[in-house]
């Protein structure tokens, strides 16, 4: 009894340190909106990065080694994602840094991974996160300037010239105003209205009515998330405008001709691929990608899948194969690795990254889709 | 330029309307305890969102929709007499800040077990809207603006011709005094906050079409309905009604007139005057205290 107690005091002693030596885990650290006014976005995030690093795991890990998620919930509040941006580099000694729900998170924890050398892959929209480039972050989502591009892009062919901006107060909807006002000349257009509303407003009548009343309004273009683009568009069709309804890519979602209804018809807008899966055509290189993430994701929580999901499982794996490419997680290597990437199929694009763009995403990767009979149909 | 007038000014009412439901729902727990009970936007925001989770689950309309009413209305039961009644000889103070913390509870669990999406649930009467004097107004703002004047009729007939209404009020002004005459005070409180959970969550339903819900609507909801309540004078049902629609059109004027970034400030501007002249509300009686 006494020996084989030995015995095996002595294997512990010996061997385990030996065995966590071996499987010494890849972390990377994550601080993401799963509670709060961003919930939306950061719980699909939050499932989507949990899902993959299980999934990873078990065909082995990356380079051999086990992954590991270490995951902070900021509740939508940027100085807490700063906090907790601190406790990952310092006390849980990540690897790297994949998330950052909102631009306000984002922003608050860049000057933390610039001074720490820690390459960090952002989830979110504003185009500050990447202009002017920064050494180590990078960002997966589109961002609001290619959103207002593509649908301008969209109105030059219908010969619209004089467009509303109506555009949510929140910093999804103001950054869109700015980048929104900022390429329109480049276009050709003029906004000749430019009108606001709350995140939390439940009637924009007003507002429209003050659109419908400008003289000159060709076509109405809404900048917001959530529910207020959904209200618009059903004051919209109450109102009897009959303009062209442009919104942009944030209310790419089912979840959007649900609240929206059959007001929905014929709303246009810029979306990734990621939300047509199963519309795209058999020869498109994403479509592989995009219905696998959309079937594994709904087998895991049953739910229907959302781009804002899409752009996590993007940045984990712009993540492992730059940690495969370098074949090492040296900081300074996966940094340059990620810099290099080349063609990188993912849910929301093709990804080619470069010293000076680190999003590595163009026009093409937004496909623009009007509504039709109630479903999402592509535009040529 | 007058349509334009009309269409502001129907645009206010429905959103008014919406307040005025809210408001309501203080005002009737005010009238019966003193107390402001901060969980009011948390019952509109139970019915809406019940609704829709029935009607999904196939119900017909009226069935959901009564219980969207009643499942509320016993929550608001079981808030008395869980955390309220407990503390019944405390500070008025003390059981408001007890209605914040039942708010988040029931807010976290809602969130929790029926998720953070918004829904929508469909107009009772059709999507078509009614146009009016050239301007249009969703036929759902007909049912709010209807059923908020019933609930208005029907309070003031409860609190003036009735024994209950009757006994609620004195419980409020005095409740030794009304001890003394027979009447059961604890009862009291519990049916106050039954009806005022019915209440809001009748109006959260109603309203659900127009403004869709969410785990947080109930915030902006008690909000506004709290400033509603305050301008038409705190513990008036007909002040509730004039307070919402008041706050509501003010709402949509400021945005169609002046600038929809500035929406939210012109009403409340206006009210910060109201209450500088008339600090009781509009509607509120004079009383004098006694010193």
């Amino acid at each position: 009894m006494k020996t084989l107690a030995k015995t095996l005091a002595f294997c512990a002693a010996t061997l385990l340190p030996l065995m966590a030596q071996a499987a010494e885990p890849i972390r990377i650290g994550s601080v993401l909106s799963v509670s709060g006014p961003a919930a939306f976005l950061g719980d699909p995030e939050a499932k989507t990065l949990e899902m993959y690093v299980a999934q990873i795991n078990k065909q082995g890990g990356v380079l051999g080694r086990e992954v590991k998620l270490v995951h902070y919930d900021d509740g939508g509040d940027a100085s807490k994602a700063n906090g907790f941006a601190k406790r990952l580099i310092d006390d849980d000694k990540v690897d790297f840094l994949v998330g950052g729900t909102t631009s306000g998170s984002t922003m608050s924890m860049v000057p933390l991974a610039e001074k720490a050398g820690i390459p960090f892959i952002s989830l979110a929209g504003a185009v500050v996160i990447v202009e002017p480039v920064k050494k180590w972050v990078f960002k997966t989502p589109h961002s609001d300037r290619m959103a207002a591009e593509k649908v301008f892009v969209d109105m030059q062919k219908r010969g619209i010239t004089k467009v509303a901006l109506l555009s949510e107060t929140s910093g999804f909807g103001q950054s869109g105003k700015k980048e929104t006002e900022a390429v329109a000349a480049k276009y050709g257009i003029t906004l000749v209205a430019n009108e606001t509303y709350g995140p939390k407003d439940t009637d924009m009548g007003p507002q429209l009515t003050k659109i419908k009343n400008t003289p000159g309004v060709q076509a109405v273009f809404v900048f917001g998330l959530g529910q207020g683009p959904a209200i618009v568009t059903k004051n919209y069709r109450q109102l009897g405008i009959d303009l062209p309804l442009y919104q942009s890519h944030g209310v790419a979602s089912d979840e959007f001709l649900k609240l929206a209804g059959p007001a929905a018809e014929g709303v246009r807008l810029p979306s990734p691929a990621q939300i047509i899966g199963d519309k795209l055509p058999a020869d498109d290189p994403q479509k592989p990608v995009v219905t696998a993430y959309n079937a594994a994701y709904k087998a895991a929580y049953n739910e229907s899948t959302s781009t804002f999901g899409g752009y996590a499982y993007d940045g984990l794996m712009l993540m492992v194969q730059a940690v495969t490419a370098a074949g090492s997680t040296d900081r300074a290597k996966v940094r340059d690795a990620l810099e290099a990437t080349k063609g990188h199929v993912g849910v929301s694009g093709t990804f080619t990254m470069s010293p000076t763009d680190h999003m590595g995403l163009d026009l093409s990767s937004f496909r623009m889709l009007e509504v039709k009979n109630g479903d999402w149909a592509l535009l040529p | 330029m007058l349509t334009e007038f009309f269409q502001y000014l129907f645009s206010g009412i429905t959103v008014g309307a919406t307040y005025a439901m809210a408001a309501l729902g203080f005002t009737l727990i005010y009238n019966a305890s003193n107390v402001i009970n901060f969980a009011q936007g948390e019952f509109i925001m139970l019915g809406g969102m019940l609704a829709v989770l029935f009607t999904q689950a196939g119900l017909p309309l009226p069935v959901a929709v009564l219980l969207a009413v009643v499942v509320p209305t016993l929550v608001g039961v079981l808030v008395e007499k869980s955390v309220i009644e407990p503390v019944k000889g405390a500070d008025t103070v003390n059981i408001i800040i007890i209605t914040i913390g039942a708010s988040l509870v029931i807010r976290g669990l809602v969130q929790v077990t029926l998720g953070k999406n918004a829904r929508a649930l469909p107009a009772f009467s059709g999507e078509a809207p009614v146009t009016l004097l050239g301007a249009v107004l969703p036929s759902q703002s007909l049912w709010v603006i209807g059923v908020t004047a019933l609930v208005v009729a029907g309070l003031w007939f409860f609190f003036n011709r009735t024994m209950g209404g009757k006994a609620m009020l004195a419980t409020a002004i005095n409740r030794t005094a009304a001890q003394l005459v027979g009447i059961n005070t604890a009862w009291v409180l519990t049916l106050s906050f039954a009806l005022s959970a019915g209440l809001g969550a009748l109006g959260g339903v109603l309203v659900t079409p127009i403004t869709l819900t969410a785990y947080d609507a109930g915030i902006m909801l008690g909000l506004k309905g709290f400033v509603a309540a305050v301008v038409g004078g705190l513990g008036n049902g007909m002040g509730a009604l004039v307070g919402g629609l008041l706050v509501g059109v003010l709402e949509a004027m400021g945005a169609g007139y002046l600038s929809s970034a500035y929406k939210d400030a012109v009403p409340f501007v206006l009210i910060l005057l109201i209450l500088f002249f008339m600090p009781r509300g509009l509607f509120s009686a004079k009383t004098t205290e006694r010193v």
